[in-house]
């Protein structure tokens, strides 16, 4: 329990830390310790499979693409919009709608004690990919489609601007 | 019990850090020594008898000459770019299989310092993170060449590790495990190894690694001739060092790695009829595991003596049009051809 408290509290510090910091490359570094402290989380719960690829996908293909962009954006404190009072006070209300959410899904949760652990290889690859093909088959396959579809969305998206050059 | 465990890791850890730098270490000079013999001309052979002490003094002059960062650099990032690229490369090596259990008095050590039953995305998670040590040296030294030679190399990196994931699939549904260990161990003997049910997804995983060690005829990220450089342009003495030396222990962990999955690792033909103790199986089994090993780096240094180098959009359209759909039929395929054997020849 010590242990998880200690990544918690590095969680919150570096979740903390990358929304603070200036520079938008530091704060990709931090969110990417952020996700690396949750890999260790999921370790916590007896979720291998989970952990390894939160740290793959996340961490070693999501916020290297993120990097990418900004590295080439290059953006900074200068050349950053000011953002009007109305788009703040927006992502407030938002923001707060969000800890409302969280709180009553939190409640619930507490009172149906759903913390309880079941087996603790329940997180192996082989058992985990039993219950995704056997009890959860509709809803992975559906995910599965839906993943898909966006590829095929950004292929296109990519696609479309190098056609319109070839024509006009 | 628990300190005896920890302890017996601890020396297996320092005896697979040392010998993987000492590897990586003669590799530098075994390249020059080939690259000699390719070109047919002697190679470095002043330091020591026949140069075998050229690896010290290329080290020795990393760590004297002067170091250099730009003023515009971010400085730790900058710093933390090479020690990131050292970090992930000297990591990787912590769950492949040495040889089978030594037995000593009553007390059996294996020879692997972590038997992850996840061993394989390990080894992915790694690779993968071993891309920031080449994105931020390459951002830090605020540079625009720096900058382009991160970006092609990251995107070189990313592009290739996709097929070399596919190809580790098709490998997977034959052996039906993510451990290294069990991988190695179903490879008994000699028929066994999985480079006969897997030629296919051999040749792109050795493709791939090819790829992600930066090696030629896939070296864009670090070409000097054409390209500026690449990400370690402003990198000067032991940083510079660190990058060169990441890049040859990442080219021992993937011959490694390629004997290990597909090479039957530590198993050697006939190895049951010799009538042989279990210990001197092993012992012999980590041998010829190493011998294979030099024989994959031998083949990565042919390869540099050998072909041209590729231009950027060829490398693309090689990962991405030619290998990703090879390897994806190599799956189906594979899929195929179990449900086949299964059905009517079981």
């Amino acid at each position: 329990m010590t242990i998880f408290y200690f990544v918690a509290f590095l969680s919150i510090f570096f979740a903390l830390m990358t929304i603070f910091t200036k520079n938008p490359v530091h704060s990709v570094l931090y969110l990417v310790i952020t996700f690396a402290t949750f890999t260790v989380h999921y370790i916590l719960l007896n979720a291998q499979f989970l952990a390894a690829v939160n740290f793959i996908v996340y961490m070693g293909a999501i916020m290297v693409l993120f990097l990418f962009v900004l590295m080439l954006l290059n953006l900074n404190k200068e050349s950053e919009p000011m953002k009007s009072n109305l788009v703040k006070i927006m992502g407030v209300i938002a923001g707060m709608c969000l800890i409302v959410t969280f709180l009553g899904a939190f409640r619930l949760l507490e009172s149906n004690n759903a913390m309880v652990q079941g087996h603790e290889n329940i997180g192996l690859v082989k058992n985990l990919g039993k219950v995704l093909f056997s009890d959860f088959l509709l809803p992975f396959e559906i995910s599965s489609i839906l993943l898909l579809t966006a590829m095929v969305g950004a292929v296109l998206l990519a696609k479309k601007e190098t056609r319109v050059k070839q024509h006009g | 019990m628990e300190t005896a465990f920890i302890l017996e890791k601890l020396i297996l850890v320092v005896i697979v850090f040392v010998v993987t730098l000492v590897i990586a270490m003669y590799s530098t000079l075994a390249e020059r020594k080939i690259a000699g013999f390719m070109q047919d001309r002697y190679g470095p052979d002043r330091a020591g008898i026949a140069g075998i002490l050229q690896p010290l003094c290329d080290g020795g002059k990393f760590f004297f000459k002067e170091e250099i960062i730009p003023a515009g650099a971010h400085k730790p990032l900058f710093i933390l770019g090479p020690t990131l690229a050292i970090i992930t490369a000297c990591i990787s090596s912590a769950v492949i299989p040495w040889g089978q259990n030594l037995t000593i008095g009553d007390k059996v050590i294996t020879l692997q310092v972590a038997d992850v039953n996840i061993g394989v995305l390990y080894i992915f998670g790694v690779i993968a993170l071993g891309v920031y040590g080449i994105m931020l040296g390459g951002w830090a030294s605020n540079n625009k060449f720096s900058l382009m030679g991160a970006i092609r190399a990251a995107s070189q990196s990313i592009s290739y590790e996709i097929a070399m994931g596919l190809s580790i699939i098709a490998l997977l549904m034959v052996t039906q495990s993510l451990s290294i260990g069990d991988i190695v161990a179903q490879q008994k003997g000699f028929v066994n190894w999985n480079i006969w049910v897997q030629p296919l997804g051999f040749l792109i995983f050795m493709t791939c690694a090819f790829a992600e060690c930066n090696r030629v005829p896939f070296d864009l990220p670090e070409c000097e001739t054409e390209l500026v450089g690449g990400y370690h342009t402003e990198y000067s003495s032991m940083k510079l060092g660190l990058y060169m030396f990441s890049e040859y222990i990442n080219m021992f962990v993937s011959s490694a790695l390629m004997a290990a999955l597909y090479f039957g690792g530590y198993n050697f033909p006939f190895m049951y009829d010799l009538g042989l103790s279990e210990n001197w199986i092993t012992i012999i089994g980590v041998i010829v595991f190493f011998l294979k090993i030099f024989g994959f780096i031998f083949f990565f240094m042919w390869v540099r003596w050998t072909l041209p180098r590729f231009r950027y959009d060829q490398l693309m359209n090689l990962g991405w049009k030619m290998l990703i759909p090879l390897a994806i039929a190599n799956i189906v395929l594979t899929g195929v051809i179990t449900i086949i054997v299964e059905e009517y020849f079981k």
